[in-house]
């Protein structure tokens, strides 16, 4: 077999185990409250009845180990349970919001990830100099911003004061892409602000560490011009370190969007989420969780199959 | 700026230590420099700023500035609780790891590794979901989630200094373990420990205003600057930038903080570039 390909299958095969390890942990967090789920949704003033009865619904009266499997069969077969609030199947839930969830991080990461790199490599090339620490400056700023900040700033100007964007991002399900495209600018802008900042950084100090290579100095020296070097010489070395560093903010890309989403009012998973850990939803809140964990993984596995495949060096280790 | 070992301190930095001064100075003092208490019903709702109310009231007509002012005691209070147990727990941990090596540290790697593995935003929710929202399980829960990544940096940290020839002279000398984490290793991590400390403060921080913004954290009335952003967010469809004052404090807190640890990493790694 071709080594890649064994690669590939080894790294599935370990995230395949890393989600199961999150599955059961997302199933058993439960198995630590005191009473049980139904005693806790309840409440105090349930009548023993009650209890007893959505215990019996839940399948509570069963072992955990029981129910785990239950649950993971159902899911592997596209079968969530049904919400606790009202009693749709999740599966049905999720479906409709997934969508519009990845949406959004698509749109952003199409913005960010070439500015991000691009800014990266400008400001390595310009070390120390007014760009460089300006640069600096702004994306250290951005980093320490709370998200729902900017996302404020940008719907007060962008939305109320100058009216170019919508503040709620809404669109119905006719809407064409040009003008969902519109609709979601801003949630998409703030997420780019967030995220960009962060791959810059990174970016810029895989290329830092580059130059500091002999073989960066031979390039110099025999005058190869400056973009030469960087683009010749040190990218093609930096690919795999800043494809991690893209994959990682990627993923970042996934919890901004919750906050991000109940800012903008969009329809989106992380919404949903929210909105069902605040009712004690504990069913939803498990499978939005297992699916956001499961992309993470997915985006983590991506990167590093792309970064050993950018530096065959890193198949032959150890 | 100088300081008295010559070395230069950048602008920036010098920045944020009086940014971090103030905020500590507004924390400690705030019953004597709040004009209201923190609950107290002051006037109507959404006054606008000027006379005895400075920026004006909130939702529900409580004065904004002195809730502000005491949203830095209670927002950087919980955060520093929160930040110091996740600290202490997982340096103690990550360095027993490192200093015992061996069965215990495969335990406690593998099940950090587990942890670390999906963003801790979504692990939060779930576990508040589950827990329920009070500022007990939400200092637990966090404190629980950051531990890990200080485990992660105090482990590898120590695996350097563990392996020195000094480490090995005091464990010939039968020195205990206590004794070898205490004296051997810990000094020689000093520096990026206190480092670390500074930006998982801004995490835990940031996280806790996430989690208040999104009203799964700091409950009302208490006056938190997160939670503020929210009960104020409806103002801001009228062009008022109020709501954005609780969200500013928070970020020039948080930025502040980052120009000094920012400036501490340069100079300990002695990169000179």
């Amino acid at each position: 077999m071709h080594p890649l390909a064994r690669m590939i299958l080894h790294r599935l095969a370990l995230g395949l185990l890393t989600l199961f390890a999150i599955s059961l942990f997302i199933f058993m967090a439960i198995e630590l409250l005191p009473g049980d789920l139904a005693e806790e949704v309840l409440g105090q003033s349930a009548t023993p009845e009650t209890v007893a009865a959505f215990r019996r619904d839940l399948g509570l009266d069963q072992p955990a180990y029981v129910r785990y499997l239950d649950w993971l069969g159902g899911i592997v077969r596209g079968d969530f349970g049904q919400s606790l609030a009202n009693n749709r199947p999740i599966s049905d839930l999720l479906a409709a919001r997934l969508g519009n969830t990845l949406f959004l991080a698509v749109y952003a990461a199409v913005i960010s990830v070439p500015l991000a790199v691009g800014l990266g490599l400008l400001a390595a090339l310009y070390r120390g100099s007014w760009f460089d620490r300006g640069v600096n400056i702004f994306t250290l700023s951005s980093i320490s911003f709370p998200e729902y900040f900017v996302a404020y700033i940008l719907m007060l100007f962008l939305s109320i004061r100058w009216g170019i964007f919508p503040s709620i991002s809404d669109f119905g399900s006719s809407a064409g892409l040009g003008e969902m495209l519109y609709r979601t600018f801003l949630p998409a802008l703030t997420l780019v602000l967030v995220v960009t900042a962060h791959m810059m950084r990174m970016t810029r100090a895989a290329i830092i560490n580059l130059l500091a290579q002999p073989y960066i100095e031979m390039a110099w020296l025999k005058g190869a011009s400056p973009l030469r070097v960087i683009l010749r010489h040190a990218l093609p070395n930096a690919l795999a370190p800043i494809i991690n560093v893209v994959a990682l903010n990627l993923a970042y890309l996934i919890t901004g969007v919750v906050i991000v989403e109940v800012v903008f009012v969009y329809p989106g998973l992380g919404q949903l989420m929210v909105d069902s850990v605040a009712k004690r939803d504990i069913p939803v809140v498990q499978a939005s969780c297992l699916i956001f964990a499961s992309i993470y993984i997915l985006l983590n596995l991506g990167a590093d199959v792309l970064a050993i495949a950018t530096n065959p060096r890193l198949m032959y280790r150890k | 700026m100088r300081l008295y070992n010559g070395a230069s301190v950048p602008p920036t930095a010098v920045f944020g230590i009086i940014v971090i001064v103030l905020y500590a100075l507004i924390a400690i003092f705030a019953g004597q420099l709040a004009p209201f208490a923190e609950t107290e019903i002051v006037g109507m709702e959404f006054e606008p700023p000027g006379g005895a109310y400075l920026l004006g009231t909130d939702n529900l007509g409580r004065d904004m500035l002195s809730r502000l002012i005491w949203g830095a005691r209670n927002s950087i209070g919980i955060a520093l609780a929160t930040t110091g147990i996740a600290f202490f727990s997982g340096a103690l941990l990550g360095l027993f790891a490192a200093v015992v090596g061996g069965w215990a540290d495969q335990i406690l790697s593998r099940l950090v590794d587990m942890l670390i593995s999906i963003p801790s935003l979504l692990f939060a929710l779930l576990l508040l979901s589950i827990f329920g929202t009070s500022i007990l399980t939400l200092i637990l829960v966090i404190a629980t989630l950051e531990m890990t990544r200080v485990f992660r940096l105090s482990r590898a940290v120590a695996m350097d200094v563990v392996v020195m020839d000094f480490v090995e002279a005091a464990r010939l000398r039968g020195e205990g373990m206590w004794w070898l984490i205490r004296r051997e290793i810990l000094p020689n991590i000093m520096a990026p420990l206190v480092a670390e400390f500074g930006l998982r403060f801004c995490f835990v921080f940031l996280a806790i205003s996430a989690l208040s913004f999104l009203g799964l954290g700091i409950q009302p009335p208490t006056a938190d600057w997160g939670s503020m952003v929210r009960d104020n967010a409806a103002l801001i469809t009228f062009g008022d930038i109020t709501p954005l004052l609780p969200a500013a404090a928070i970020a020039l807190l948080t930025v502040a903080i980052n120009f000094v640890v920012d400036w501490m990493l340069h100079r300990t790694s002695g990169l000179k570039d």
